[in-house]
């Protein structure tokens, strides 16, 4: 335990005084402000037409002002938090020859990595969170509306998904800071793995769709080639963890969501109902219908995380 | 000097592959000693130390330091040895002070008792005029000597220098190894001394111990091993003779 909070404190320090991170969170606060004042302005500017919505509160976060919302701000951006804290995390401890001295104390080996991550896994959360607080005050002045108790719920429900998420990149930078000798090389490999996943996974997801069960809209094609398409399309995103998060969130944030699946492969009575009852969902349902999403986000977190450790625990450490 | 041994080997070997970069190696070192560890590079000095402490796992033989299994208890034998590695590393952005301090707090000392002790042992290396510096403007003498005050922090019983004397000029090294003497003198610690400066190695060692390619080619005082190979005789011998005729021979 010794080893562990020492590790965890000055890796802590290392974070907060460090000009990178001063950099990510000037420029994550002040995109994420700005897509929330967007959408404040656009909502006080259509306040009556609210009326109907329960929720306008959450609104702030899940409209899109100009080009994105602050929700799906953070689907792309927020891995890039989890990959600046961690791409070098090993590599340069090993490059600069610190860490065969921090392992020659009295330590247990996995106080390094675990502090680490738990470093990282704080600034994670105090960034987030102290972002989702911001956003929150400033709309309670600009909008002049105060969330309620369910609202709250689902914004404390959404950073824990989004401290997950974020989590899971920053063991994965982790791991290649592990596996790769060069600060460079891992930096550049979860970059790329980042794109790969989060841009490539979805435009491929449509390709293979469409090569496995074609669908031509100027030809008639059966109905059930149709379902296929869509539901390939979907499995196979699924395999972006951007993906899972943004679907995952959305539903969290948005009550009047009540599925994740698009319309295509709804049966006809579900089709009917969701368009007939337009009514929010209870949050313990909402929960509900993305729980494997947000398992799903867990355990790839704790799959990178456990990699990594084993990794680390059977490396030789000479420098 | 006390007979007991604080460092005992039977057959420790270390394989990567086919390759034995330690091979069965049987060594004593006696507690209250200075031990100078000679040989060329790459003849397997660092893999014995990291055996030693449990940093790297041996493929055979057994080792046993303070009475300590490295294999089992690590982390009670690196309470009590301080190790130097080659080429050590500070973080670039922290004082001397500050490194100092993580290293205390990694040991699990107090905040009283590491204020105490970082001054006691900026004073012993000489480096209190340099305490708020960072460590990444200190020359590579001052960073040796940083070095060997992060390891004393722990007061430790043992201390693993590896080549210390790297790379320091003269002036430096002549210090360091009065340092090092002193230590032994006054404090009683054991030290093992990895150093390719073998004048220096005789000047303060009490035996040595000579290994090339993984295999302990002597181990003695130097004067017994003077008399092994080169026969009793007026002439003495110095450690860079013999060295260099056990180099030959292998």
């Amino acid at each position: 335990m010794q080893g562990l909070y020492a590790v965890f404190t000055k890796e802590l320090q290392d974070h907060f005084s460090s000009f990178r991170f001063a950099i990510l969170f000037a420029l994550i606060a002040m995109v994420s402000f700005i897509t929330s004042y967007m959408a404040a302005i656009h909502l006080s500017e259509n306040l009556e037409n609210l009326s109907s919505t329960r929720f306008p509160f959450l609104t702030l976060f899940s409209t899109p002002g100009a080009v994105f919302s602050m929700v799906q701000f953070v689907a792309f951006f927020g891995p890039l938090i989890g990959l600046v804290l961690g791409f070098d995390a090993i590599n340069r401890e090993r490059a600069q020859g610190t860490l065969i001295k921090v392992v020659s104390q009295p330590i247990y080996r996995d106080a390094v990595i675990n502090g680490k991550f738990l470093a990282g896994v704080a600034t994670i959360s105090i960034m987030l969170t102290s972002i989702v607080l911001v956003i929150t005050g400033f709309g309670l002045a600009i909008v002049g509306v105060v969330p309620g108790v369910g609202e709250i719920g689902r914004l404390i429900i959404y950073l824990v998904i989004s401290i997950f998420y974020v989590s899971f990149w920053l063991g994965l930078s982790i791991l290649f800071s592990i596996l790769l000798k060069s600060v460079a090389t891992s930096a550049l490999t979860s970059v790329a793995l980042w794109i790969f996943l989060s841009f490539f996974v979805t435009l491929g997801a449509e390709a293979v769709a469409n090569s496995v069960a074609p669908v031509d809209p100027n030809k008639n094609v059966p109905p059930e080639m149709v379902i296929q398409n869509a539901k390939i399309k979907k499995m196979v995103s699924l395999c972006s963890p951007m993906v899972l998060y943004n679907d995952a969130t959305a539903t969290i944030i948005d009550p009047m969501r009540n599925t994740t699946r698009s319309l295509v492969l709804m049966g006809p009575m579900e089709e009917l109902l969701s368009s007939r009852f337009q009514n929010p969902l209870a949050l313990t349902q909402s929960i509900l219908v993305v729980l494997p999403y947000i398992t799903v986000l867990i355990a790839i977190t704790l799959v990178c995380f456990t990699v990594s450790y084993l990794v680390f625990m059977l490396q030789e450490i000479r420098t | 000097m006390g007979t007991e041994s604080i460092i005992e080997t039977t057959g420790l070997t270390k394989a990567y592959g086919p390759h034995r970069a330690v091979n069965g190696l049987d060594v004593r070192v006696n507690a209250g000693e200075i031990f100078g560890f000679l040989g060329p590079n790459g003849a397997g000095k660092t893999t014995t130390l990291l055996m030693l402490l449990g940093l790297t796992r041996s493929s055979g033989g057994t080792a046993r330091v303070c009475g300590l299994d490295p294999s089992r208890h690590a982390r009670a034998i690196k309470q009590r040895v301080g190790y130097l590695p080659e080429n050590v590393g500070f973080y670039g952005d922290m004082t001397a002070v500050e490194s100092l301090q993580y290293v205390a707090a990694l040991n699990g000392m107090g905040k009283q008792e590491t204020h105490e002790r970082i001054h006691e042992v900026l004073q012993l290396v000489g480096l209190e005029q340099s305490s708020r510096k960072k460590t990444g403007a200190f020359s590579r003498g001052m960073k040796q000597r940083l070095g060997v005050a992060e390891v004393l922090i722990k007061a430790p019983e043992v201390l693993f220098l590896d080549e210390p004397t790297l790379g320091l000029d003269p002036e430096g090294a002549i210090q360091l190894i009065d340092l090092i003497q002193s230590l032994n003198q006054e404090r009683q610690i054991t030290v093992l001394l990895s150093s390719h400066h073998l004048h220096q190695v005789q000047k303060i060692s009490h035996r040595v111990g000579i290994m090339i390619d993984g295999n302990l080619v002597a181990e003695g005082t130097i004067e017994s091993l003077a008399e092994e190979r080169f026969g009793l005789g007026e002439k003495e011998y110095t450690l860079e003779e013999i060295y260099m005729k056990y180099f030959q021979e292998v």
